[in-house]
């Protein structure tokens, strides 16, 4: 690990007020493809929150202070259904446990940060930030507060104002483009997955380890626990394979 | 407003996932193996939030996310900027759907 982050503690000396715009404008750029992503889905989620009898006011709240895509489309579904406040709340407690995970994996890597920093660009993780950072470059251009801010900022705001586009717009938006949209995400995983293994040809197990588990436990305990097991077993895949190969696991570069 | 302390609740068990490890204090030193375990994690996770979730995309009809994810590998693999991959795997999957497969 020590290799692996001296190269991301340079350029923290003297930041001037361009140097933190251009960080955060390096952010906005590299979240792009999140955005993208973000703003049908968010559609998506502000047109069902509008059938299940949302006002637009407690749709864009919930994606201001939840910000979480998975619960907040099922707390609409289960408001719809008429399910009781607590059991909403439980259910989405359980699907965003697999954060920790991902919070820990990303305060590993940028754990040269200050404290406040670290605090604060944790609650924009969500699992495609996470996805994003994990796999950006591991230079001092994509290491500072101010890069972090770019990436959580711009992707959320793309999703609250998606959340907005939705609901006011509900009855103008066919339905089925954000399925299509939906896709977006899914390939943006894989943009990002795909030559990462390409330089690191030895993680393709603890890929796979992540997949298969997750697939063998989806139907059994639904989708959050099930990425999350899948998480956590696969990664440990890439323990075992790293006994053979003292390179695996190293912060991608 | 309606819905204001589900969704407060909501708030709370989103946040306190995210921010937890950031809570726990600084300066440990994490043994080697869990060190390799946390760098680990992007791949394993990527796995996981891709499959089976891209099998489902369109509910019953599991080709139309098998071709989608298909045609983002290709264009992965060939090197080809992340906003290409997207545009490519969205217009397959609406071109497909478009077909409109039985299901």
């Amino acid at each position: 690990m020590k290799h692996g982050r001296t190269a991301t503690q340079g350029g923290q000396h003297h930041t001037t007020r361009s140097d933190k715009r251009r960080a955060f404008r390096r952010g906005a750029a590299m979240a792009v493809p999140i955005m993208l992503g973000y703003f049908p889905l968010a559609t998506a989620y502000g047109i069902l929150a509008y059938q299940a009898g949302l006002p637009a006011a407690s749709t864009v709240a919930m994606s201001l202070l939840v910000y979480a895509g998975a619960s907040q489309f099922m707390a609409v579904n289960m408001i719809g259904l008429g399910a009781a406040g607590l059991e909403i709340v439980l259910a989405c407690f359980m699907v965003n446990i697999r954060h920790i995970v991902m919070s820990m994996s990303l305060l590993q890597r940028y754990g040269h940060l200050p404290t406040s920093t670290k605090r604060a660009a944790s609650l924009g993780i969500t699992d495609e930030t996470f996805a994003m950072l994990s796999f950006a470059p591991a230079d001092s251009d994509h290491a500072g507060g101010w890069f972090l801010a770019g990436v959580m900022a711009t992707s959320y705001a793309s999703w609250v104002l998606g959340s907005l586009v939705g609901s006011l717009l509900s009855s103008l938006i066919p339905g089925d483009w954000a399925a299509s949209m939906a896709m977006a995400l899914y390939a943006m995983f894989i943009g990002l997955l795909v030559p990462g293994l390409q330089r690191k040809p030895d993680a393709t197990g603890t890929a796979v380890a992540g997949a298969l588990v997750c697939t063998a436990l989806n139907p059994v305990v639904g989708a959050g626990w099930a990425i999350a097991m899948g998480t956590l077993l696969g990664g440990l895949v890439g323990v075992l394979r790293g006994h053979w190969d003292p390179d695996i696991g190293e912060a991608s570069s | 407003m309606p819905y204001f302390w589900i969704i407060c609740g909501m708030a709370a068990v989103t946040a306190i996932p995210r921010l937890l490890p950031a809570l726990l204090p600084e300066g440990l030193t994490l043994p080697r193996w869990v060190e390799r375990w946390l760098a680990s994690i992007p791949y394993a996770a990527l796995g996981a939030l891709i499959f089976p979730g891209v099998w489902y995309l369109d509910g019953e009809r599991p080709w139309v996310g098998m071709a989608g994810a298909t045609a983002a590998f290709i264009t992965a693999w060939k090197g080809l900027p992340l906003g290409v991959t997207l545009a490519v795997a969205v217009a397959v999957v609406m071109g497909v759907k478009l077909l409109g497969l039985p299901g």
